[in-house]
């Protein structure tokens, strides 16, 4: 269960939205407790946005989703210290699509 | 009246860079109903061997890219004078034509230079309205053609051309899911002679001019996070000028070219901040929770025009440079952004998306004072619009076929023209200041 969660480090967002689905809480829980637990361990949170609108705009949506999976891995015992906040926008999207599916695969945190 | 063209060296340095950089190719989409009929007659040569640059042609391309002008094809000729004696004003009145340019060129007395003699006239008034002698390299024939272009247009709408102007923008060449090339580049308006002036594979973004047109800031992912540069155009000297942590972006020049204005996120969420450029102290121009982003100064350097969410949806707003509440200059939109104001300071270019239902991004032109709002585009993804210094046209990125172009559209929505790159994506252009 642990090993599986800690393997899940992509996690995507609905349109406009900057939380993180309410599904992906227990598997960031995880995420959060096993920094807690392994303080010299550091992760860098990547954040990013569908090219839907302005790119500079999407820069501030970027960084609004990686910090709002921060926030929670320190809810759950992480220390700010370990973890780094990037926001690419959409200037790296996952798909290169313009549907709706790849616009969901864009929206997204990655954790590295 | 003899004027030598300038930037000689710059020139011969940029264009032994030109190898690499995207190749863009103009394609007029849409023009205007009643264009003004002139004739562009072929330049005379006295040389032996041909010219690389048809000095005519290059005029002639410039005055139909911005839609107003529609030029007589060379067969349809009845004469073709290359000079005041040799023209008959009745030639050109029988093809309906209401201006007519003809010019010779030759070698310059004494040096490699060539000199390109023009002439321009009324055909109603059988008047003679310009003349004048330019002398440049060979290499800079094409600079001629569009100092021609700026004369004549400016004859003939009274309003100064922007033909010797430059654009910069970003390429991104997909290699590999593991490898994107991401380049800025410079090129002429119609995206000619374009060259490499950074190269990384992190992403770059946001190239914007001085005001002076000799440096460029842009943002660079180079190490990991994005960070603001500045690079001298001629000689390629970079220095970074932001570590914040957090997000550092959108840089632009105010137009007297002492500060900078930026975005940073280092105080929890991006607020708009001014670098004076001299002491590198930072004034904060806005303090929000919410993210306030897309800075763009008024022509009086006094304040500066943002986009902010603090409603929810982007709107665009208004503040001082001294800070200040800001006024909020857009509301009937789902998501308005980017906005900037044209040189009469009253009308306000921007990204709009006019309901949450409609998904579609449009450039659009929005006069504070009338409230009248034009939209411009019909393409749907459409963003990082640009304007021309002479206030005529805007440059803004869009996609078409799932790629990357850059388009061009008068204020009036009546002319476009398309820029699309050979290979990759294009996209934010950035309209250069007047060069000459």
């Amino acid at each position: 269960m642990e090993a599986a969660a800690l393997a899940t480090t992509v996690f995507y967002f609905d349109f406009d939205v900057s939380e993180f689905m309410a599904s992906d809480r227990d598997v960031l829980a995880i995420h959060g407790r096993n920094l807690a637990a392994n303080s010299s361990r550091r992760i860098r949170l990547e954040g990013h946005a569908d090219e839907r609108g302005t790119r500079e705009y999407n820069l501030a949506l970027g960084e609004r989703r990686a910090n709002s999976i921060r926030d929670y891995l320190v809810v759950n015992g992480a220390s700010l210290s370990q973890i780094e906040t990037v926001s690419y926008g959409e200037e790296r999207p996952a798909d290169t699509g313009q549907t709706e599916a790849s616009y969901r695969l864009n929206r997204r945190v990655e954790i590295k | 009246m003899i004027k030598t063209l300038r930037n000689l060296a710059a020139l011969a340095l940029l264009l032994a860079q030109s190898v690499m950089a995207a190749e863009l190719n103009i394609e007029i989409t849409q023009g205007v109903d009643n264009p003004i009929p002139i004739a562009v007659v072929p330049f005379s040569w006295e040389g032996a061997n041909a010219l690389s640059e048809d000095v005519a042609a290059i005029v002639a391309a410039d005055l139909q890219q911005v839609g107003e002008f529609r030029a007589l094809p060379r067969g349809n000729m009845l004469s073709m004078p290359d000079e005041a004696a040799e023209v008959f004003f009745r030639d050109w009145r029988i093809l309906a034509q209401d201006y007519v340019l003809v010019g010779k060129i030759s070698h310059s007395p004494g040096s490699q230079l060539v000199q390109v003699q023009y002439e321009f006239f009324d055909v109603a008034r059988e008047q003679k309205l310009v003349g004048e002698v330019l002398t440049g390299s060979m290499s800079q024939l094409r600079d001629i053609g569009h100092e021609i272009s700026n004369v004549v247009y400016e004859q003939v709408t009274g309003i100064r051309g922007a033909f010797s102007t430059e654009i910069l923008y970003v390429s991104a060449e997909f290699m590999s899911p593991e490898l994107t090339y991401y380049r800025i580049e410079k090129s002429d308006y119609d995206g000619r002679r374009s060259q490499v002036l950074v190269e990384s594979q992190e992403p770059l973004m946001s190239p914007t001019w001085s005001p002076d047109g000799s440096q460029v800031a842009y943002l660079s992912f180079e190490t990991n996070l994005p960070r603001i540069y500045i690079q001298e155009i001629a000689t390629g000297q970079r220095r970074q000028i932001t570590d914040f942590p957090g997000i550092n972006s959108s840089p632009v020049w105010s137009p007297d070219g002492t500060k900078l204005a930026m975005v940073l996120s280092k105080d929890g969420s991006p607020d708009v901040y001014v670098m004076d450029l001299m002491t590198n102290q930072l004034t904060r121009l806005t303090d929000h929770p919410r993210a306030e982003t897309e800075p763009s100064w008024s022509a009086d350097s006094r304040s500066v025009v943002f986009t902010s969410d603090r409603t929810g949806q982007p709107q665009i707003y208004q503040v001082g440079i001294n800070g200040g509440f800001p006024e909020r200059l857009t509301f009937d939109c789902f998501y308005c952004a980017k906005g900037r104001f044209l040189p009469d300071g009253k009308n306000l270019v921007h990204v709009r998306r006019d309901t949450r239902e409609d998904n579609s991004y449009s450039i659009a032109i929005f006069n504070i004072e009338t409230q009248r709002l034009i939209t411009l585009t019909d393409t749907s993804l459409d963003e990082s619009p640009s304007v021309a210094p002479n206030g005529s046209m805007i440059m803004f990125a869009t996609k078409v076929n799932g790629k990357g172009v850059l388009d061009a559209v008068s204020i009036d929505g009546r002319v476009k023209f398309r820029l699309p790159s050979a290979q990759g994506d294009v996209r934010e252009p950035s309209w250069s200041p007047f060069l000459n």
